[in-house]
């Protein structure tokens, strides 16, 4: 099983080696083979050996691992919030909702490392004394729904789950929740509000989770990565997560690498990696195409030219220092074949259905949006509305409850600050500087 | 209004979830009312809330709010194209294309047989496959012409569930 590996550049590093570790090993989805490859030690390790849950949150905290789903907030501190010694039940949450365009790489974590998941999970349940969790998997993934079920019973069976869990007195539940199809219920809170059987529409914070979460419980949710990446942490330790990749940008990262490269994919590879690099391993772009931008962390963050792209490392800090965010690792490659109008006024139409309604700046606002970008596209633009989307914009940016509209934005003003002459042609020849056929 | 092995599979739902906690399985009950009766009628909404001690509104507010939920009677076959961005920049509008010249339908049209619906959908979360659809459980990737015409063949003879 390939985990040091070469790649074409001959750099020697640390590949696919955590959270995707036994993908391509058949069957790598089933318990035996999980447990053939070191699987279900590190909670063995946790709970007879035995290691205190302080410990457990200690060491997660050495490895730097920051959260998966897009925020990159300390995943250590985070679990350290949840409250001690209260009676009833405290939950643990893992946001399976992935729907960001772009981002692919929890359904691949749940196709081929159910388990890994689920142990990351229990793990967690320990350290934080959580007695009951969900499994919150968008319910148009119905293969990784039943292979993520299939796993739990092998858990139970096993006496991972349930119970007096290896005849310790610890217990600990855990269900797959299937959503219903609406991106915005991977908001946390808005999650937690569909898992209650409601419309899934967000609660301010604060109150965060840990406080007030599932039922008005004490909760954590993390996302399916995060979780994955909990079982070696603890079995090799905090320093080597954290060395595999850079001081505050702890471990491996999984980059999902789409749009117009000859091997698009999900690549799991240590932060700080050269942008350069990774657009190489993803087999470069179609012969003969020049980089036009990137989008680095799906379509919630800012566009980045590709000159200054190809000066980036991949980690949080150095892409927030090139204006946009790591997000959810979800990295849409554009060659010079692309409409940027076209395409932002695509992304703008996703922002105006999955805005859920409450906040009148985000359910205007996104519609407003995509309706100059739309006349813009149609070459019914006007001398004005580069300035009224930027107006606009700047209207809704930090007057919501969640974020969705803050991410409906950041596309339109970054890409109007990048490509304000291809938006101005569009005004002036009422048409395209591109014409981009069927690819 | 429900089968017995609905009931059972709903019954069984509830388990998961702390006894006062009955409304957390509204969302499945739904779903499995749905998969039995093809769409989701107001009657059914009102059955399957009482089902679970709830008001119909409770019901109505979550079938209209997620997009899973069907409350007209559909196609048999529903064609959910992605068409955000990943998929977008690999050619979706040609794969839309494709299928709506090859079944005479529009966006969001039923054939006149009733066995397809084409929609465009957005992001389904296998984008580094684009293009893709998905078509009742399950997705099919990399479309091209050809897979396309090969797939509207298998589900036109017949079949529910094919690679
Ligand atoms: N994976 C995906 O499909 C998607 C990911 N995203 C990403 O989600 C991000 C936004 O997520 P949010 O949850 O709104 O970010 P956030 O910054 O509010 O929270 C991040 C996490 O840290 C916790 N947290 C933050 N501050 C805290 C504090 N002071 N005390 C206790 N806990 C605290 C929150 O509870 C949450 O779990 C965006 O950056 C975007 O990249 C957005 C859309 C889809
Ligand atoms: C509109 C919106 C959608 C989100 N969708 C997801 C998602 O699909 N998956 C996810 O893990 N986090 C998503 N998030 C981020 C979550 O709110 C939250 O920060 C995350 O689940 C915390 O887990 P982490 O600390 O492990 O990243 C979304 C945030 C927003 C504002
Ligand atoms: S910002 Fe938009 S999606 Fe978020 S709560 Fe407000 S209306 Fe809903
Ligand atoms: S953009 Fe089509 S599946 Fe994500």
């Amino acid at each position: 099983m390939p985990c040091w590996q070469n790649y074409v550049g001959g750099l020697t590093m640390f590949v696919n080696g955590v959270t995707l570790q036994n993908r391509g090993v058949p069957d790598s989805h089933r318990l035996s083979v999980y447990a053939g490859t070191g699987g279900y030690a590190a909670l063995r390790k946790v709970l007879l050996d035995p290691m205190a849950p302080d410990q457990i949150i200690s060491e997660i905290k050495k490895s730097a691992l920051r959260g998966r789903g897009g925020a990159g907030f300390p995943t250590g501190l985070k679990w350290s919030f949840m409250p001690k010694g209260v009676t009833g039940t405290k939950y643990l949450l893992c946001n399976a909702d992935e729907g960001e365009p772009g981002t692919c790489k929890d359904r691949d974590i749940m196709r081929y490392e159910p388990h890994r998941l689920i142990e990351g999970m229990i793990i967690g349940a320990y350290a934080m004394g959580a007695s009951a969790g969900y499994i919150f998997i968008r319910g148009e993934f119905v293969e990784p729904i039943h292979i993520v079920e299939a796993a739990l019973e092998e858990a139970y069976a096993k006496g991972y789950l349930g119970q007096n869990i290896l005849g310790t007195n610890f217990s600990f539940d855990l269900y797959v929740y299937r959503g219903a199809g609406a991106y915005i219920c991977g908001e946390e809170t808005a999650l937690m509000e569909a898992l209650e059987g409601k419309k899934g529409q967000p609660r301010f914070k604060p109150p965060f989770p840990a406080s007030y979460g599932l039922y008005g419980r004490p909760t954590t949710i993390n996302n399916v990565e995060t979780f994955a990446s909990v079982p070696d942490i603890i079995s090799k330790g905090g320093d080597w997560f954290l060395n595999l990749g850079k001081p505050n940008n702890g471990g491996t990262k999984i980059f999902s690498v789409t749009g117009h490269v000859q091997k698009p994919g999900n690549y799991e590879v240590s932060m700080g990696l050269p942008f350069k690099d990774l657009l190489e391993m993803a087999g470069g772009l179609r012969p003969g195409r020049q980089l036009k931008a990137v989008i680095p962390g799906g379509t919630s963050t800012a566009m980045v030219a590709g000159a200054a792209m190809m000066e980036v490392t991949m980690d949080y800090d150095s892409i927030s220092k090139a204006g946009s965010a790591l997000g959810a690792g979800s990295v849409i490659i554009m060659d010079d074949s692309v409409c940027i109008v076209k395409t932002v006024e695509r992304i703008s139409r996703f922002y105006m259905h999955e805005s859920c309604g409450q906040c009148t700046p985000c359910r205007e606002g996104m519609g407003w949006l995509w309706r100059v970008m739309h006349r813009l596209e149609n070459g019914q633009g006007r001398e004005e509305d580069l300035q009224l989307l930027l107006d606009v914009g700047s209207r809704i940016e930090g007057r919501t409850i969640c974020a969705l509209a803050d991410g409906g934005v950041a596309p339109v003003v970054s890409s109007i600050r990048l490509f304000r002459e291809e938006y101005e042609y569009h005004i002036q020849h009422k048409r395209c500087l591109i014409s981009m056929g069927a690819a | 209004m429900l089968s017995e092995k609905s009931l059972a599979a709903i019954t069984h739902e509830r388990t998961k979830y702390p006894a006062e906690q009955a409304r957390s399985a509204l969302l499945a009950a739904l779903r499995i009312a749905q998969e039995e009766q093809g769409y989701l009628s107001e009657a059914l909404m009102a059955y399957v809330a009482d089902l679970l001690g709830l008001p119909a509104i409770h019901a109505y507010e979550v079938a209209t709010f997620y997009t899973m939920y069907d409350l007209r009677p559909v196609g048999r076959h529903k064609l959910c194209v992605c068409g955000s961005v990943s998929c977008f920049l690999n050619g979706s509008d040609a794969v839309i294309k494709h299928l709506s010249e090859r079944l005479g339908i529009g966006l969001g049209e039923t054939t006149a047989d009733g066995l397809f619906t084409l929609q465009e959908v957005e992001c389904l979360g296998a984008c580094k496959d684009a293009p893709m659809m998905q078509v009742g459980d399950r997705y099919y990737e990399n479309l091209t012409p050809e897979s396309l015409d090969a797939l509207l063949a298998k589900l036109r003879g017949g079949s529910d569930d094919v690679c």
